[in-house]
């Protein structure tokens, strides 16, 4: 096994044997079953409540420990000095970061598996027509993750876990906003607000490319065009988050 | 031939304020370490010591200077493999059982499942933590953890050994295996190369000493050679039916005169004023009891050159110079 393997092994058992995890995991089952009671409540439209419920449930948590355990993947070994005696080894500082990355990106591949089984057994639990929309859904909801989780270890790298946090949750909710945004500044007269705007849609993520969750729950299907291309922008937007975490990474002292 | 080589060494710190001078770690240091040899590398806190050995690992890049290590730059990433590593105050993870932990350390220097499982149990075995296998780190005490990093850097049988306070945190059993382990390492012809404040520990066991003060070499070379050389004997005389006091012979030769009834006790500072005092005390009525020369130690030497450098030092921080 090459140094990254080991290194992503490791971090996906620390992740394992860390309670906080199965507690992320644990909620996210308790909001996918208060999907089904929120669903009673309402007079039409159950299966659509259970289904956009179940995967708000699994994006919210997905996003939560990409961000949590994100920042601290590189912050935690240099505050905690375990870098010394990794760093020492014969491995360099860039399959460290990609052994990292690699760990967590295992570990919220379980989780997001884990939390579409429960989602599964809900539905058909309650008799709601598995959609293949529902399975695209969740594809982007684990590309979006990949880009969440690189946007938290490249801040990881220089800077410390709340700001990391504060940094990363900020880009998350702007990724989310940047075409409304564009939109909204389109209008304004102000060149100066309409060229920040712009900085930050060219900068900031796309995520929106990535939430088919309204259309997915009521079964509609996106393009496999589509599917791809966003998986595509996703992944090449997190190699190159990753390669700017690496490139920082080598600068630093320990 | 040399396994670490340190030529003219520095290694500065940005104050992060502009206008202010930046803190300099290392200030050219040179140093050299030969293959199978046992060297202590001493100074007090903040002489730049654990700058020195992360300089050497790569964990920090040095601003100027050279520094080599089994021949090829320090931080070559290859060259690791032939290094082990225990740092001062290891923290590690904790989730892991011993035998986990020295198995991933042995992943990451490459061997395989098989070396890695004998490797394992004779570590354990060395560093007296065989019955802590399948113990969680979390559970050790410190003076165990000190002794499984230890194993850490072992596991791949490196050739050079750089240990950051090696004895920190153990008992003084602990301390006597962790010597005894660095003997038998030099025994098998590996360098070791390490820092410490226990002068002691060093005085037993080291081949050659450094002494760093404020990042620059004071003083490097055999103990009994440091010693000897820079460092003057000083001789106690006993002596007896002799009124030391009002003497003024006696008090222009001595350092310290203690009176203790019939007995006097009289420091010198170098065998050199033996006979003049003996012919004093002779003069005087007086009886010899005894002559003791006082054999130095490593300790009087590393006062010698750290005390004058540490209060230069503490005055320069109080007056907002230094730092």
């Amino acid at each position: 096994m090459g140094a990254i393997g080991v290194i992503a092994l490791n971090a996906f058992r620390e992740s394992l044997r860390d309670k906080i995890l199965y507690n992320l995991v644990l909620f996210a089952g308790l909001l996918i079953g208060l999907s089904v009671l929120l669903a009673d409540l309402t007079i039409t439209e159950h299966h659509k409540m259970i289904a956009d419920m179940g995967l708000a449930a699994i994006n919210l948590i997905g996003v939560i420990i990409a961000i949590f355990i994100g920042i601290s993947l590189v912050n935690k070994e240099i505050e905690r000095r375990t870098i010394y005696t990794i760093m020492a080894r014969p491995i360099s500082r860039t399959f460290f970061i990609l052994g990292k990355y690699c760990g967590l990106v295992l570990t919220l591949f379980v989780n997001l598996s884990i939390m579409l089984a429960v989602f599964l057994v809900t539905l058909w639990l309650y008799h709601v027509p598995i959609a293949l929309s529902l399975f695209q859904a969740v594809q982007l909801i684990f590309v979006e993750i990949l880009v969440v989780t690189a946007i938290a270890l490249f801040f990881s790298t220089f800077s410390s876990s709340t700001l990391s946090a504060i940094l990363t949750l900020g880009i998350y909710v702007i990724g989310h906003l940047t075409a409304d945004l564009r939109s909204i500044a389109a209008n304004s007269e102000s060149g100066v607000m309409k060229t920040m705007v712009d900085v930050l849609y060219y900068l900031c993520p796309n995520l929106e490319m990535l939430n088919i969750k309204g259309q997915a729950a009521v079964g509609i299907l996106v393009a496999p065009e589509y599917l791809m291309l966003a998986s595509l922008y996703g992944m090449v937007y997190a190699g190159v988050l990753l390669s700017g975490a690496c490139l920082v990474f080598q600068q630093r002292d320990f | 031939m040399d396994d670490i080589v340190i030529e003219d060494l520095t290694k500065s710190y940005a104050s992060g304020w502009p206008g202010r001078p930046p803190f300099v770690a290392l200030d050219g240091l040179y140093l050299t370490v030969g293959r199978g040899e046992i060297f202590g590398f001493l100074g007090p806190n903040g002489a730049g010591k654990t700058t020195t050995l992360k300089i050497l690992l790569g964990l920090v890049r040095a601003t100027g200077g050279r520094a080599l290590l089994l021949g090829q730059p320090a931080g070559d990433v290859e060259t690791r493999r032939r290094i082990g590593f225990l740092p001062e105050s290891p923290y590690f993870y904790d989730y892991l059982t011993a035998e986990e932990f020295l198995g991933f350390y042995g992943q990451l220097a490459g061997l395989g499942h098989v070396a890695i499982a004998q490797r394992v149990t004779d570590l354990l075995s060395l560093v007296g933590l065989a019955d802590a296998r399948d113990r969680q780190l979390r559970k050790f005490s410190k003076g165990m953890l000190q002794r499984i990093g230890l194993a850490q850097a072992l596991i791949h049988d490196p050739e050079l050994v750089i240990l950051d306070e090696p004895m920190t945190g153990l008992d003084p059993v602990g301390r006597k295996q962790v010597r005894d382990l660095i003997l038998s390492l030099r025994d098998r012809g590996k360098t070791i190369f390490f820092s410490t404040h226990i002068l002691h520990d060093v005085e037993m066991i080291c081949d050659r000493v450094g002494i760093v003060i404020k990042g620059r070499l004071l003083a490097s070379g055999r103990v009994d050679e440091l010693v000897r050389q820079d460092h003057t004997q000083s001789v106690e005389i006993v002596c007896q039916h002799i009124k030391a006091e009002g003497n003024a012979f006696i008090h222009s030769l001595a350092t310290r005169v203690l009176q203790q009834g019939q007995q006097c006790l009289i420091v010198l500072p170098s065998p050199d004023a033996v006979d003049a005092m003996v012919g004093e005390i002779r003069r005087q009525g007086g009886g010899l009891l005894s002559v003791t020369p006082h054999k130095a130690s490593l300790e009087d030497l590393f006062f010698q050159e750290a005390a004058p450098e540490a209060s230069r030092v503490q005055a320069d921080s109080l007056t907002g110079r230094a730092f």
